[in-house]
């Protein structure tokens, strides 16, 4: 754990009745660092992204932000702090066009009386939304257009782009590429990759190992609510961080 | 790559955004345009069937018959847009109408007064409703459905022993017996025309000034146009009669209010949010019963203006006001003009387009003198072809969504 982390994980437990979800994870993503955080079904994944995002307080443990001891009880602390999460199923409204989707629960008015009374002002919001996608480097036809008639690859990029209007310093992705085509896969990755490049923390969860070592730079793999192993992309293999999430082997933890 | 995307992006957009209109045509978000299309084929049939029903008289009177129904359709927009529905609207109506008629004329309380308490007696049904349904989860269908029977009971209780009050105030009566001069008709006439045309061409300023290309100027023209031909039209065709009526600018005026509230608000933008995902608006922050509960306060309030203006026109308010056809011609209209029953698509227009279709085919059968019998049979199938026509759209988007 350096004092340079953004986000950091110390101990962190959660039990759901006699299931021990999270026990003691400890683990950290610095500014401009692709973590994937990977393991079986019921490792915990999920579990810790929600810890994160304030769905689940934790039992034990500490989050630390930027250095700072942090309380999460909500999402909104969550999104205070300058976390933003995309959760699996994108929630997107599919009756609205992009810009819309983007701005949901933020959206720009303009200046004048009577909060009722305010006129949303669509010309800001669709400048702001064009900049920010072309930032990203994402391609849409055309931000008017219904999120419902968009690609999978498309919707994934429109929700994580929404999730950086906040200016967030850290991002969590919950299978991101999950029943994406190749093309859109690619897509979302090179997203991603942007999202580095822009110095933020981001937390990838994904099963599909190929496309973690293809973004990460480093892979957590989590086994049984316990941190089975932390490997740097360059220098470990995929039999490897099989092994550490099958539980046959790799460091951390003996095999089960 | 990124300055490949930059050079090529004009020419992409302007594309898609041609086939984004075709697309838009096709799969009913101007759903709008083809009920005026239908509107156009029953006017024809009805005019060769019979030369007196495109006449200034006979449009006038249809006019003037669809504006409660209009009225009450605003707020059951409202409540489609959320992807509910409110069963209560017609007795609501009724009992509003009833409230004001017994405080004028049995309490001699002012016209001005004796309005407002029968509207905030809307607004609180509705503010109950809405309470009931988010706060403890009960189908809207069902609160609403109690709601029905409970607000006739209201209102056979609130008329008495009588149980038919006659409206003689002026200031009642004339809300849907004013008609305007011609002058002034042709005044309001150019202050909307005017008006709107403001309205687009800032709106264009704005986006310019935004650094956003958006439409060019002749699509803005062609609308400004349009709107100018439809309003120059519809006041030669009233003057040529009785005049401008009171109760057509009233309607008119709650629409286009209505209709900026959902369209152009943080409001509105949060009841589409709404009715489109609600586990996304949830997500995104919006106070969700909030939204609901001022969706049904505002959907009993039209419905209790919507009686004011029916109670207004036929001078009296007995045992049947508000009930009968009224709940479901109030609902069916703006279905049949392209608002969908599943929630998050339809616009506050549709209101006055499906009021004009029903209304079409009730005034044109009575000329004909044909039974309430084939009324309602013609009316149902109209229906039906609606719902029809939403369902197949839906699922046509389900299956656009998923490729």
């Amino acid at each position: 754990m350096t004092s340079t982390a953004l986000l950091e994980i110390d101990g962190v437990s959660k039990k759901f009745g006699p299931v021990q979800a999270l026990d003691r994870v400890d683990f950290a993503v610095e500014p401009g660092e692709v973590i994937g955080l990977v393991g079986d079904n019921g490792a915990g994944k999920s579990t810790l992204v929600k810890t994160i995002a304030g769905i689940h307080s934790p039992d034990a443990g500490e989050i630390r932000f930027a250095g700072k001891k942090a309380s999460i009880a909500r999402p909104q602390d969550a999104t205070a702090l300058g976390i933003a999460t995309v959760y699996q199923d994108l929630a997107l409204c599919d009756n609205l066009d992009v810009v819309a989707n983007v701005f949901l629960g933020k959206e720009e008015v303009s200046p004048g009386p009577g909060t009722f009374s305010r006129q949303l002002d669509e010309a800001r919001m669709e400048h702001q939304t064009g900049e920010l996608l072309s930032g990203l480097a994402v391609t849409i036809p055309s931000l008017r257009s219904e999120v419902g008639t968009l690609s999978g690859g498309q919707r994934q990029q429109v929700a994580v782009a929404r999730s950086l209007l906040g200016e967030p310093r850290v991002v969590l992705l919950d299978e991101p590429t999950a029943a994406l085509g190749v093309p859109q896969t690619k897509q979302v990755l090179g997203l991603i990759g942007r999202l580095r490049e822009r110095d933020l923390g981001v937390v990838v969860i994904s099963h599909n190992l190929a496309n973690v070592f293809e973004v990460a730079d480093r892979i957590v793999v989590l086994r049984l609510g316990k941190v089975a192993g932390s490997f740097e992309v360059g220098s470990t293999s995929e039999d490897e961080v099989v092994a550490a999430i099958t539980g046959s082997g790799g460091n951390g933890e003996p095999p089960a | 790559m990124s300055a490949e995307t930059a050079t090529v992006a004009p020419v992409e957009k302007a594309r898609a955004a041609r086939s984004e209109t075709v697309r838009r045509f096709v799969q009913g978000d101007l759903a709008s345009l083809r009920v005026v299309v239908g509107l156009a084929v029953i006017w024809a049939i009805f005019q060769f069937e019979n030369d007196r029903f495109l006449s200034a008289e006979n449009l006038t009177n249809l006019m003037l018959q669809i504006t409660a129904t209009g009225l009450i359709s605003i707020g059951v927009v409202y409540v489609l847009l959320l992807g509910e529905i409110d069963l209560s609207v017609g007795a609501v109506s009724g009992l509003a109408a009833a409230i004001m008629a017994v405080l004028n004329v049995q309490h001699g309380w002012s016209p001005y007064l004796a309005i407002a308490a029968a509207v905030l007696a809307g607004t609180a049904i509705g503010l109950f409703q809405g309470s009931v349904f988010s706060r403890f989860g009960v189908p809207s269908f069902v609160v609403t459905l109690a709601g029905l029977l409970a607000w006739q009971g209201a209102l056979l209780q609130v008329l008495g022993s009588t149980g038919s009050i006659n409206i003689t105030n002026p200031k009642i009566t004339g809300l849907a017996n004013i008609f305007y001069s011609d002058t002034v008709g042709w005044i309001i006439c150019a202050l909307v025309i005017g008006l709107y045309a403001g309205v687009v061409l800032v709106g264009h300023r704005r986006r310019v000034a935004a650094g956003l290309t958006g439409e060019s100027v002749a699509p803005l023209a062609i609308r400004i146009a349009l709107v100018a031909v439809i309003a120059i039209v519809a006041i030669a065709i009233l003057n040529s009669d009785r005049g401008l009526p009171l109760a057509v600018l009233i309607l008119l005026a709650f629409i286009v209010g209505m209709e900026y509230v959902v369209k152009r608000t943080r409001f509105g933008r949060h009841i589409y949010a709404v009715g489109g995902n609600i586990e996304a608006a949830r997500r995104a922050g919006i106070r969700i019963n909030g939204v609901r509960v001022a969706v049904f306060a505002i959907c009993s309030t039209m419905a209790a203006i919507g009686g004011i203006m029916g109670a207004s026109r036929l001078l009296a308010v007995n045992q049947s006001s508000g009930g009968s056809d009224l709940l479901l011609l109030a609902i069916a209209g703006p279905v049949i003009a392209g608002t969908s029953l599943f929630g998050g698509r339809g616009s506050v227009w549709t209101a006055l387009l499906g009021a004009l279709v029903i209304g079409s085919i009730s005034n044109g059968m009575d000329l004909l003198a044909l039974s309430s019998a084939v009324k309602f049979m013609v009316t149902g199938g109209v229906l039906l072809i609606a719902v029809i026509v939403d369902a197949i759209a839906r699922q046509q988007r389900q299956a656009a969504g998923r490729i």
